[in-house]
C-alpha cells in the first residue's frame, strides 16, 4: 500500500526563497549604481518589446493562441508526459523523473559521475538555477562552466542571477571588465591584460575563454524552452550559439526541464517561436533555435523531467496559470517595483512579477509570504504578458493565503467592523477629525505612530476635513437623498 | 438622469472636496444627484490586503445600497476597477450575491467614463486658468480602460494649459497597503513620478483617484514643492474666473 504525502512542494535545497522582500528591497534601493543600471536596462528592452510587438497585426490573437494552448497543456499534463517519455526513448534518449531538487540533483550527480568527468559545460537554464545544481556538483567535486554570456559574469562574479532572461542586468560594462580580468584566468583561459570595457572586446574576451570550454568539456547540461510531446523535441532558443556549441560538441548531453514545458504538437511551436522572442529580447526573432530529438549519433542524452512543487501550482485552479510562464520576463522589464530593487531582492531565482505568483506557490505561501505582497498592483505585468497570465489577480488570491501579523489583522478587522454600517463608520470619521489637533500648526500631518508610519516616512497626509461630506450633503441637500 | 453618487471611503474621510466637486458637477449637467447614506467602502482594501472573508459584507452592504439606482458613479477609478473586477468573484461562494454584484458593477461608472460614454460630453462648461499635468493612474488605464477620455475632458477646459507628463502610464507607487508594507520601494516609485511631475512645471496635477493624489500630494508636500493635487471633477466643477 502506498500512502499519499500531498503534492510535492519545492525543498529547502531549492533556491526559491530568501530574505523578507521589504527589507531585502531596501539594501537595493540605496545602491544608487544598481538604480541605474537596472532603470536604463529595463528601460531600453522595454522601447524595444513595445515596437516589434506593434508590429505584429495579430498579436492578441497569438497572446490568446499561446494562453489556449498552454492551458489545453497543463489540464492534459500526465498524458503528455508519458507520450514524450515514450517519444525520447524510442530515439534512444532516456527519461529520469524527480520530484524535487534533491532528486534531481542525485539523478544528475550520478550521471555525471558516470562518464568519468570532472567539469561540464552549461547552458543557462533556469531549472538547474532552481534546484542548486552547480552547487550540488561542486560538493560532488565536479566544476559546472556557465556559457551564457550573461551567466558567465554572473558566475565569475560569485554573484547570482537578478534577472530572468539579462541575468547581469545589474552589471555595467566597466563591471564586467574588471569581473573577467581578475577571475578567467582563475578557472581557464585568461583575460588579455589589455582588455577595454567596449562591448565587442568584452564579448571577445568571452568567447575565447569560452571556446576553450566547450571543446574540453566531456559533458553537457542544458536546459528546455520548449519540448515537444508527440516527436520528443527538445528545444533551446538563444542569442549567442552557445548553447548550440553545449548540445552538439559533448559526448553526454543531461537536460534538466520542468514539466510545464511541454507543447503537445510541433505545431504549436509557431505560436511560441513568434510570441518569445519578441517579448524577451524585443527581437523578431531570436538567432539561435537548437531542436532535438532523443540522441544523436555518438552521444548519449538523458532528459531530467522536474517537478519540485509544480504540481502543488497545478493543483491551485485560481493560481495553475503560473504554469502558462515560457519566461520571457517581460512582466520584470515593466514592473515598476522589479526597475527599483532589481532581482536579488525578491530572494528567489525567479524575480518579478512572475516569481512573486510561482515561487510562493512552489514552496507553499508560508516560505514566501512577503512576495505577494511585492507588488502596487498596478496591472503592466498583465499587459506585457505574452501567455496572458493575470499575476495581480493571483497576487491578490495568494495574498488571502499567506499568514498574517497578528497586529495587521486586527486593524483589517476593526476597520471593517467600523465600515459595516453607516452608524459605527460616521463615528470612525468623528473621531478621525481629532487628528487636526495634530497637524493644526502646519496644516498637515507629518509623523504618524506605527504602522503608518511607514506612510509619514516620506509623505504628508492632509488634515482630516472640518466639514465632513455627509455634514455638507445634509448641509445643502437636507436629509432626504 | 437619477445618479447616485459612490463616494467611497477616502473621499469621505480625507478629501471630501472631490465629492463636492463631483455633485457640484452632475448638478450643472442638469442631472440628480443622490447620496445612497447606507454607503460605506467598495472593500478593494481588504480584498487586497488578502482579507476576503472581512470584505464580502462590504460588498453585500454595497450591492444592496446601489441595487435600487440605474447609474452609480464614483470619482475614483480604482474603487470602480474594485466593484467591476472584483466583488463578483470574492461573492463567488455566494451565487445568488455575485449575480446581484456583476449586475450593479455593470451600472457602476468612474466619473470620466459617465461623462463621456454614457451622458456623451466633453465640454462641461468648466473654466480653470492653469497650468496642468494629468497622471492617468493604474486602474483607470488597464482596469477600466478610460483610454484619453479625462484628457478629452480636460482639453475643453477653458484657460487650462494641459502638458504632457512624462512616463504618465507608470505607477506612482501608491497601491493602497502596498505604500505602507513596502514603504521604501513605493518611495522610491513615487520619487520618480514626483520628478516628471516637477519636469513639466505644472502648477497643478491631476488625476482620478483620490489615492494616487494622496500619495502624489503627500510627496510634493513634503518637499514643499508647491505643486498641489487636485481631483480631475475639481477641475471639471470650476468656473474659476470664468
Amino acid at each position: 500500500m502506498t500512502v499519499f504525502l500531498g503534492l510535492p512542494r519545492a525543498d529547502p535545497e531549492s533556491h526559491l526563497h530568501g530574505a523578507p522582500f521589504p527589507q531585502a528591497a531596501r539594501a537595493a534601493i540605496a545602491d544608487t549604481q544598481l538604480r541605474r543600471n537596472l532603470g536604463n536596462a529595463t528601460a531600453t528592452i522595454r522601447a524595444k518589446r513595445a515596437r516589434v510587438v506593434g508590429e505584429v497585426p495579430d498579436w492578441a490573437a497569438l497572446r490568446a493562441a499561446g494562453a489556449a494552448i498552454k492551458d489545453d497543456t497543463l489540464a492534459r499534463l500526465p498524458e503528455l508526459l508519458v507520450q514524450l517519455e515514450e517519444a525520447v526513448t524510442a530515439r534512444g534518449g532516456t527519461v529520469h523523473w524527480a520530484r524535487d531538487a534533491t532528486e534531481a540533483n542525485r539523478i544528475v550527480t550520478a550521471l555525471v559521475q558516470a562518464t568519468g568527468a570532472d567539469e561540464v559545460v552549461k547552458v543557462k537554464s533556469m531549472a538547474t538555477q532552481e534546484i542548486g545544481l552547480n552547487e550540488a556538483l561542486e560538493a560532488a567535486g565536479i566544476a559546472a562552466w556557465e556559457t551564457d554570456l550573461a551567466e558567465l559574469i554572473v558566475q565569475l562574479g560569485h554573484d547570482t542571477p537578478s534577472h530572468i532572461l539579462v541575468p547581469a542586468i545589474h552589471r555595467n560594462r566597466a563591471e564586467i571588465r574588471e569581473i573577467f580580468l581578475r577571475e578567467m584566468g582563475r578557472v581557464g583561459l585568461p583575460a588579455p591584460a589589455d582588455l577595454t570595457d567596449s562591448p565587442p572586446a568584452l564579448a571577445d574576451a568571452a568567447r575565447r575563454h569560452l571556446r576553450q570550454k566547450f571543446l574540453d568539456a566531456r559533458v553537457a547540461i542544458s536546459g528546455a524552452n520548449f519540448a515537444v510531446a508527440s516527436t520528443g523535441t527538445l528545444s533551446v532558443v538563444e542569442s549567442e550559439g552557445n548553447g548550440r556549441m553545449c548540445i552538439t560538441l559533448p559526448r553526454t548531453l543531461i537536460t534538466v526541464m520542468g514539466i510545464e514545458k511541454l507543447v503537445p504538437t510541433w505545431q504549436d511551436l509557431e505560436v511560441f517561436l513568434q510570441l518569445l522572442p519578441r517579448s524577451s529580447t524585443g527581437e523578431r526573432m531570436n538567432p539561435y533555435t537548437s531542436m532535438w530529438s532523443g540522441a544523436v549519433e555518438g552521444q548519449e542524452f538523458h532528459l531530467v523531467l522536474l517537478d519540485n512543487g509544480r504540481t502543488a501550482v497545478l493543483s491551485d485552479p485560481e493560481g495553475r496559470a503560473a504554469l502558462r510562464c515560457i519566461r520571457c520576463s517581460a512582466c520584470l522589464n515593466v514592473c515598476p517595483v522589479y526597475e527599483r530593487t532589481g532581482g536579488h531582492a525578491y530572494g528567489s531565482i525567479y524575480p518579478g512579477p512572475i516569481g512573486a505568483v510561482l515561487s510562493p506557490q512552489m514552496t507553499g505561501p508560508s516560505q514566501n509570504s512577503t512576495l505577494p505582497y511585492a507588488s502596487s498592483l498596478c496591472g503592466a505585468c498583465y499587459d506585457a504578458c505574452p501567455v496572458a497570465i493575470d499575476i495581480p489577480s493571483m497576487l491578490v488570491h495568494l495574498r488571502s493565503q499567506v499568514p498574517h501579523p497578528a497586529a495587521e489583522r486586527a486593524v483589517m478587522r476593526s476597520v471593517a467592523y467600523a465600515m459595516g454600517s453607516p452608524r459605527r463608520w460616521a463615528v470612525a470619521l468623528a473621531v478621525s477629525k481629532a487628528g487636526r489637533l495634530l497637524g493644526r500648526r502646519r496644516g498637515r500631518l507629518s509623523t504618524l505612530p506605527p504602522p503608518l508610519s511607514g506612510w509619514t516616512s516620506s509623505r504628508d497626509l492632509p488634515l482630516p476635513p472640518a466639514e465632513s461630506f455627509r455634514d455638507w450633503w445634509t448641509r445643502t441637500h437636507g436629509d432626504g437623498s | 438622469m437619477r445618479i447616485a453618487l459612490f463616494l467611497t471611503c477616502l473621499v469621505d474621510a480625507v478629501v471630501p472636496a472631490a465629492g463636492k466637486a463631483t455633485v457640484e458637477l452632475l448638478e450643472r449637467l442638469g442631472h440628480e444627484v443622490v447620496f445612497p447614506p447606507g454607503q460605506t467602502c467598495c472593500g478593494q482594501m481588504h480584498v487586497n490586503t488578502g482579507y476576503p472573508g472581512e470584505a464580502l459584507p462590504l460588498i453585500r452592504r454595497y450591492v444592496e445600497t446601489f441595487e435600487p439606482y440605474e447609474a452609480v458613479v464614483a470619482p475614483s477609478g480604482s474603487c470602480v476597477g474594485s466593484v467591476r473586477h472584483q466583488h463578483a468573484a470574492v461573492a463567488s461562494g455566494d451565487p445568488a450575491l455575485a449575480a446581484r454584484a456583476a449586475a450593479v458593477a455593470a451600472r457602476t461608472y468612474e466619473l470620466s467614463e459617465f461623462l463621456v460614454d454614457v451622458l456623451g460630453v466633453t465640454d462641461v462648461g468648466a473654466s480653470y486658468p492653469h497650468r496642468v499635468t494629468y497622471h492617468p493612474t493604474c486602474h483607470s488605464l488597464r482596469l477600466l480602460r478610460v483610454g484619453d477620455k479625462p484628457l478629452r475632458l480636460l482639453r475643453e477646459v477653458r484657460g487650462l494649459d494641459l502638458v504632457e507628463l512624462p512616463g504618465a502610464e507608470e505607477c506612482c507607487g501608491f497601491g493602497g497597503t502596498f505604500a505602507v508594507k513596502n514603504a521604501d520601494t513605493s518611495t522610491a516609485m513615487l520619487a520618480d513620478k514626483m520628478r516628471a511631475v516637477l519636469d513639466t512645471r505644472a502648477e497643478v496635477c491631476a488625476a482620478s483617484d483620490s489615492s494616487c493624489l494622496l500619495h502624489i500630494g503627500g510627496g510634493l508636500s513634503r518637499l514643499r514643492t508647491g505643486v498641489r493635487t487636485v481631483h480631475l471633477a475639481e477641475i471639471l466643477a470650476s468656473r474659476e474666473g470664468s
